[in-house]
């Protein structure tokens, strides 16, 4: 039986943080993915790319076991964070997605104040005091670059403020958990281009002390962010003519950019297709 | 076509116009007809034993409004939990297939028609629930007349907390399980303080219900026009629609320009306006609480 709840010292020692084994993933009698073996290195930024329906998204969220809000989804193989299946059956979920932080495609802050949608996941471990919640708020605003442009207005609601600073808020409140690993699925895909630099340039300072794996649809942020890249593709299936997603090629993200090993992974990064 | 539907729209509003203008007009001929028989101070009677006996020209109203405060008090205490209960659940735990069975049965407890449950109430609710658990003095009360109406006015409630609940979107639900919420958590934390307005508004709604359920409250309340102006529930008593169903059901005596004829209407004008009332409330809350979030 594998050590269900993962303690902290066990989690800083490895630096391979996820390792999967021919994980596939199902919903229903679909399979949106298959074969998807990759090792997440720690302090580094993964990129996930790929075309429409490869995928991606489903793998990004296996990791935290997002895919449990599906009721019909279901998945296969082996999801190992430090050693640990997360798919085990004496794994707690909520304990995963406390040491696995997300931040999503859209921004979705809580119709709350930008201090209360900070301050939602310490309160969920139990933190009460008002000094220990300000210290936390205050430093996760600042994790996430925010700090300047709020801090005189803590108490107005988090849905007031921009689609950059709303998505950066949304990073605020997930580092607030002080996780270890962030998934981000396209998190500047609604964004202009000032407030993408700004993500990007965020990533680069906190990736130090987090690990984070991206799913983007961009391949030049995947190529300027990203240390190792994984390209996912689309196949059909000849017998059913369904879409399944595969991953064709992980590596170093320069030697993706610039010397893929296979010729799918070149037409994609060539804008051949895609 | 298009005059057609001008004509039926028009009709509709006609009609309610005319019903609120006979209304006032007949509460009003009430109100003039009672100062110039007994004076304005017979609305609430300051003797010993005050009552509502219309045919003895006693108007005592605070017996009537405080039966439905009553009623109204003990069904929301009902109808609240168990409506918002079954909202959450069906929005928030149930599975599809689940709900798919249970939403329909809750619409057809919406449509079983007020009399069989005044008689549920009258026949079995009071005498063998309320009575023995309650010690109430007779089978008949305010208690069980407000329980009546809280289960008749719970699939209301459920029914637009429910849609409240689920207009929440998604993404909010997933960035509260992201942070590791629990989903008991994400409910009472995010789900519910989203649609607060939503629920809000399905509380005001089942009390302006129950305050105008009339076969329930004419059936189980007892119909005591004697006022003890106490607020205890396990009394009998009279809310006002029971008040003006008795009264309209005595034919014998009524019908005619008696000033008990015309109370009637006056109490019907009260109830309209409480009713109106409560309703502004609500679409008042409904405003604030969008423009907070």
């Amino acid at each position: 039986m594998p050590d269900a709840t993962v303690p902290p010292e066990v989690a800083s020692r490895s630096t391979d943080v996820f390792t999967t084994r021919d994980v596939a993933v199902y919903y229903g009698q679909f399979r949106a993915v298959r074969d998807v073996n990759i090792t997440v290195h720690k302090n580094e930024i993964t990129a996930f790319i790929g075309p429409s329906g490869c995928g991606k998204s489903t793998m990004l969220r296996c990791f935290n076991r997002m895919n449990d809000l599906i009721p019909t989804a279901r998945v296969e193989g082996t999801v190992s964070y430090h050693g640990v299946n997360l798919y085990d059956p004496a794994v707690n979920a909520v304990e995963v997605r406390r040491r696995i932080g997300m931040v999503f495609q859209k921004a979705n802050p809580f119709p709350k104040s930008i201090y209360d949608n900070v301050a939602y996941g310490p309160r969920l471990s139990g933190i009460k005091k008002k000094s220990e919640l300000d210290a936390v708020v205050e430093k996760s605003l600042r994790g996430a670059a925010l700090w300047d442009e709020v801090k005189g207005r803590l108490k107005s609601g988090g849905l007031g403020l921009s689609g950059g600073q709303q998505q950066r808020l949304c990073i605020a409140r997930a580092i607030a958990v002080d996780p270890e690993v962030l998934l981000m699925d396209e998190p500047c895909s609604a964004l202009d281009p000032i407030a993408t630099a700004r993500i990007e340039d965020l990533m680069q300072e906190i990736k130090h002390e987090y690990t984070i794996i991206i799913v983007t649809h961009n391949m030049q942020q995947a190529g300027r962010v990203s240390d190792r890249t994984a390209f996912f593709t689309t196949e059909v299936n000849t017998e059913s003519d369904r879409r399944t997603g595969v991953l064709v090629e992980y590596d170093q993200t320069s030697k993706i950019f610039s010397n893929p090993a296979d010729e799918r992974t070149e037409a994609y990064i060539s804008g051949r297709f895609g | 076509m298009r005059a057609a539907l001008f004509l039926a729209a028009a009709t509709s509003i006609l009609i309610s116009t005319l019903i609120v203008w006979t209304l006032f007009t007949e509460a009003w001929k009430f109100l003039s007809d009672l100062i110039d028989t007994a004076g304005i101070g017979a609305l609430i009677d300051g003797g010993k034993a005050p009552g509502w006996y219309p045919r003895n020209d006693r108007f005592d109203i605070p017996t009537i409004v405080l039966g439905t405060l009553i009623v109204s008090a003990v069904s929301i205490v009902v109808a609240a939990p168990l409506g918002l209960g079954a909202a959450v659940f069906l929005s928030e735990y149930a599975s599809p297939r689940l709900r798919k069975v249970v939403k329909p049965v809750l619409e057809v407890l919406a449509g079983v028609p007020s009399v069989v449950f005044g008689f549920f109430a009258l026949r079995v609710l009071g005498p063998d629930l309320i009575q023995p658990l309650f010690d109430t003095s007779q089978k008949t009360s305010l208690l069980v007349t407000g329980v009546a109406i809280g289960i008749l006015v719970t699939p209301l409630m459920a029914s637009i907390s429910e849609d409240a609940l689920r207009s929440v979107p998604s993404a909010l639900r997933e960035a509260s399980t992201g942070l590791g919420a629990r989903r008991s958590a994400t409910v009472v934390k995010v789900v519910i303080p989203a649609a607060v307005s939503g629920i809000v508004a399905a509380l005001i709604i089942s009390v302006s219900r129950a305050i105008g359920e009339t076969m329930v409250a004419a059936l189980a309340s007892g119909r005591l026009g004697q006022s003890p102006r106490t607020w205890d529930p396990r009394d009998p008593g009279l809310p006002m629609t029971s008040a003006m169903a008795q009264l309209a059901q005595g034919s014998d005596q009524v019908v005619g320009s008696t000033l008990a004829f015309q109370s009637l209407f006056f109490i019907g004008a009260l109830l309209f306006l409480m009713t109106l009332a409560l309703n502004m409330v609500a679409s008042r809350l409904v405003t604030r609480f969008r423009t907070k979030y």
